[in-house]
């Protein structure tokens, strides 16, 4: 679906609640900015409720810079914050068309939205929009009064008198009642939000204006999440905005990097059917898209040597049309370069550099069999290396889920066990893919074109990766 | 009651120490280490002076018991002697002798001058828990390894990965001759005399013994009980009970307990010497019987043993010590060589180094050898199948490192843990990658780039130290063939581009090591 239907669907589902909003969005689709047209500036998305312009590209406010020694400056008032650079690269961010500022009353100790005001203070207020969020945790605070009370506490950090963007903080996350016995996501997203009235009490601060855009962001319990939905549909609270988490591994691998996560496509498509403008955080997932295995990262450069690994994923997080704005957590001026960089203006994800992230994707999470069919055509092996009975240990692994992408999971360890011995059991050392010297005698043979030596090195990079965790097997 | 205390001590002891020695995952040093830390040798080489006051403390107190319960050679020739016809005989097999000191003294005159002027070889000869641990690695260990690998055979048919093959080979030949004649020695002396090297010859015996004259506890007699029935005498595997004089010879009693338990008449005690009024003092006689001749015999023909197969050093060798071994051994072999369709695959040869590479952590050759006290622990530990005991005649025993059939892994540091004698100080991964023990050379006439034309470069892709390029042979020839380029400020020397070298018998890389190490 394209921009344009997008909007029209939008248009009509909130002609149905708030006319007024519906016309004011109609206009802004005519004369609000449309995505950029090749010039150098910011890719620029328009909120459908409010037709705020707003930068593809937004600032998380999570990971602050520090001091390099930790002493606070200024006073203790920002902790061990870095409040000068913070100033510096909110103005940079300012200066480059980054207007969504995203913040939360718990991040950095406790201190973002105190420094994320600090810096915003310095511009009009009009110039940016600022989001945060009701991290209403702990169960001391699930009573409305105390909610309430943190929703005035940001007020107060943040400088201002209204929130633009405000979400409820990580629903679908699971909590403890009075007791302290575990509650799951769905029940903990009641308690802390709607049997408490605190939805409501937020519906009438937006109608009074003090919120502009209410939302929710999602983590965990996919109940939680189709509840909210669910309420929306009903008429009974009307979302601006829903964050999920989004990249081109959590498209369709998410739940099978974890069986609580939902694939983002999944979670992406039931907000575009409602028309709701998706907040993406977790572009890069923490890093690790950023951070990739040295094939990985040859394959992406092959594709394009002049573009950074980051900026595959951030391409990827800001294709779809309903993606209101992208988060990114940038401690280092250099981050917030390379980004505004990239969206600068933003260069949709074609459907073959989709196909190719897709690719890309499983080979992340490991699940890309070697096409051999052990016909033999390769061998013999001038230098002794058997290569069918390599590929067919790798693809045994890939197929009994013995290949691990991080070693967090928890059945890493005897993922690892069952790969090495397992390796050492079908191929004698002599004869593994340490060994193979890429003289390339067996690329030419092989009907199925695969790339031999390239795979023998990167299957050869796993085992030294699984041998340097531990010199235990 | 002293001897209900040290049987399940010293067995628990020897059973674990026993584990270490056997082990090869990686497991046994993290739960048992410190009980080859706890070693007297070891731990004053290592200068460890917690270990060396608690056991001088120890046996200023309680007399020998280190000997009885620490020490894995001294309970494994209680073992023996128990396995003698007449080991459980009631009456006893054993006599009193007068104390052999002159042997004793100098043995262990000549081991300290051993040790001062660096004659590791010697000092490793005849250090009691370095024999255990060679009599263990290089004759117990393959059996053990045999059936695990019997037992990896029916794992894999069931698709099991709870067990694991592992290539069983002789470290060094004249190492394993050693700890076979070591063993057949301490055996024979252990049959016929119980504790005869202890007390003859072993140099931790004699400086205990010198101690524990003077020791707190100790056993005694009450003459008054006394019958002068001579059964504690016979009881006495260290033949230091005179029961006619009422005499206890203290620099050689064991404080095993057996001569308590035999006496039915309660005149022996065990407790605090200060109520005696007569310490215990015996006079060395100078004739020595025929199993002390028997003894200096044997322990002298040793170092012509160790001669014998100097050249047989890192042989592979599969061991045939036993049907089951070789069952194993051969399915192994047998399974690797009918391949079809694969090249054959020639064993490399170790190059030979102008200098010996000694492991990370052991900081100089020099440090290295002095230390070393040849238990081959490290070498039982090793996971690479890099350590092996060397074959100089002065560092005999004493390991060094060969890159042919693996290389010093980054991750691995596990003979640094291991070693308790401070030969290898313990070292940090991360120190490790940065530590340099030898450098890289380049053989040209080897290198397979312009033996067989082909590209390689499977040392540069292996150099976890990044210190190898792959260079034009000729400048000005970028098409043409690419060699490597070692820089050698920045190689560790850890030998991953000597094993992965394809140019075979001898790598077309390999280390040469360096005397003393460096951070790089």
């Amino acid at each position: 679906m394209d921009r344009r239907s997008f909007i029209k669907i939008l248009g009509g589902g909130i002609a149905a609640t708030a006319p007024a909003t519906a016309l004011l969005t109609a206009c802004k689709q005519t004369s609000g900015p449309a995505e950029s047209d090749g010039s150098s500036s910011m890719t620029m998305r328009v909120n459908p409720n409010t037709g705020d312009t707003v930068s593809l590209l937004g600032y998380g406010m999570m990971r602050l810079p520090e001091l390099p020694d930790g002493e606070p400056q200024g006073g203790a008032e920002t902790g061990p914050f870095d409040q000068e650079m913070i100033n510096r690269q909110v103005d940079y961010a300012l200066a480059h068309g980054v207007n969504y500022f995203d913040t939360a009353p718990v991040y950095c100790r406790g201190l973002s939205e105190r420094c994320t005001g600090i810096a915003l203070k310095r511009h009009p207020r009009k110039s940016y929009y600022i989001a945060t969020k009701l991290s209403n945790f702990d169960t001391a605070l699930w009573s409305l009064e105390e909610s309430k009370n943190m929703f005035e506490t940001s007020l107060k950090e943040l400088q201002t008198d209204y929130i633009d963007y405000l979400l409820l903080h990580s629903t679908g996350g699971g909590g403890r009642d009075e007791q302290g016995n575990p509650l799951d996501g769905l029940e903990t997203c009641k308690r802390r939000f709607i049997d408490n009235g605190l939805t409501d009490w937020l519906t009438e601060q937006k109608n009074a204006g003090r919120i502009r855009n209410l939302g929710f962001s999602w983590h965990g319990d996919y109940r939680a999440f189709e509840l909210l939905l669910q309420l929306h549909d009903e008429g009974r609270y009307h979302w601006d905005f829903v964050q999920i988490e989004l990249n081109y591994l959590d498209w369709y691998y998410a739940n099978e990097i974890n069986r609580s996560n939902v694939d983002a496509a999944l979670l992406y498509a039931e907000l575009e059917k409602r028309g709701i403008p998706a907040v993406i955080m977790e572009p890069l997932l923490g890093g690790r898209l950023a951070n990739v295995t040295d094939n990985i990262a040859a394959e992406l450069k092959a594709r394009d040597p002049e573009a950074t690994i980051a900026s595959w994923a951030f391409r990827f997080a800001g294709t779809p049309k309903g993606v209101l704005t992208v988060l990114s957590g940038m401690t280092y001026m250099e981050h917030l370069q390379e980004n505004v960089a990239t969206y600068s203006p933003l260069k949709p994800v074609s459907k073959e550099e989709h196909e190719f992230l897709m690719h890309i994707a499983e080979e992340i999470f490991g699940h890309q069999e070697i096409p051999c069919t052990a016909c033999q055509y390769c061998m013999p092996c001038p230098y002794g290396i058997n290569i069918p009975a390599i590929f067919a240990h790798y693809n045994k692994c890939i197929r009994e889920g013995n290949i691990k992408e991080s070693n967090q999971d928890p059945d890493y360890r005897r993922a690892r066990r069952a790969f090495l011995v397992g390796y050492d059991r079908s191929v004698p050392r002599l004869r593994q893919a340490s060994q193979c010297i890429g003289c390339g005698q067996c690329t030419t043979h092989c009907p199925q074109q695969i790339r031999i030596p390239r795979e023998l090195h990167k299957i050869d990079a796993y085992v030294e990766q699984l041998k340097r965790e531990s010199d235990i097997i | 009651m002293l001897r209900k205390i040290r049987i399940p001590l010293a067995a628990v002891c020897f059973l674990l120490i026993t584990w270490l020695f056997l082990d090869f995952t990686g497991v046994a040093h993290l739960y048992v280490g410190w009980l080859a830390k706890l070693q007297f040798l070891p731990a004053i080489l290592a200068l460890n002076v917690v270990v060396i006051v608690g056991l001088v403390l120890l046996t200023l107190i309680f007399g020998r018991i280190y000997c009885s319960v620490i020490c894995p050679l001294g309970v494994m020739q209680d073992i023996i002697a128990r396995l003698h016809p007449k080991g459980k005989n009631k009456a006893g097999r054993y006599s009193y002798s007068p104390e052999r000191r002159w042997l004793r003294y100098a043995v262990l005159v000549l081991f300290i001058i051993a040790i001062i002027a660096g004659i590791g070889s010697f000092v490793a000869l005849l250090e009691p828990y370095s024999s255990f641990g060679r009599i263990v690695s290089n004759l117990l260990k393959p059996l053990w390894l045999s059936g695990n690998n019997v037992l990896a055979e029916i794992a894999e048919s069931h698709d099991s990965y709870a067990f694991y093959e592992v290539p069983i080979w002789i470290r060094s030949m004249p190492t394993f001759i050693i700890a076979a004649a070591t063993l057949l020695v301490v055996s024979v002396l252990a049959w016929l005399g119980g504790r005869t090297y202890c007390n003859t010859i072993c140099p931790v015996g004699s400086i205990l013994g010198l101690l524990s004259r003077w020791s707190l506890f100790r056993v005694s007699f009450d003459v008054e009980k006394c019958r002068n029935c001579s059964a504690c005498s016979r009881a006495c595997k260290a033949s230091c009970i005179d029961f006619k004089n009422h005499n206890v010879d203290y620099s050689r009693c064991v404080v095993c307990g057996d001569c308590i338990d035999k006496c039915q008449f309660g005149a022996l005690k065990y407790d605090i010497s200060a109520i005696h009024a007569k310490a215990g003092h015996t006079t060395a006689s100078a004739t020595a019987t025929s199993s002390a001749e028997a003894t200096i015999e044997t322990a002298s023909s040793q170092p012509k043993a160790k001669g014998l197969e100097a050249g047989g050093d890192s042989r592979r060798a599969f061991l045939i010590g036993t049907a089951l071994a070789a069952t194993t051994a051969t399915v192994a072999q047998t399974k690797r060589k009918v391949d079809g369709g694969l090249a054959e695959i020639e064993d490399k040869k170790a190059p030979e180094r102008k200098t010996k590479l000694t492991p990370p952590g052991s900081l100089s050759a020099r440090n290295f050898y002095q230390h070393c006290t040849g238990c081959q622990l490290c070498v039982t530990q090793c996971p690479n199948e890099v350590l092996r005991p060397s074959t100089g005649l002065l560092t005999l025993m004493q390991p060094t490192m060969s890159y042919e059939n693996g290389f010093c892994r980054p991750e691995c540091t596990r003979c640094s843990e291991v070693c308790p004698a401070g030969a290898i100080r313990p070292i940090t991964k991360e120190e490790k990658s940065s530590t340099q023990i030898g450098h890289a050379v380049w053989i040209k006439k080897n290198c397979i780039v312009l033996t067989d034309g082909v590209s390689c470069g499977n040392c540069e892709r292996h150099c976890p130290a990044g210190a190898i390029q792959m260079v034009p042979l000729h400048p000005e020839d970028e098409l043409g063939a690419y060699v490597p380029a070692i820089n050698e400020s920045k190689c560790i020397g850890c030998g991953a581009c000597e094993y992965h070298c394809p140019a075979r018998p001898f790598s077309a890389i390999y280390v040469e090591g360096h005397e003393t190490h460096k951070q790089v």
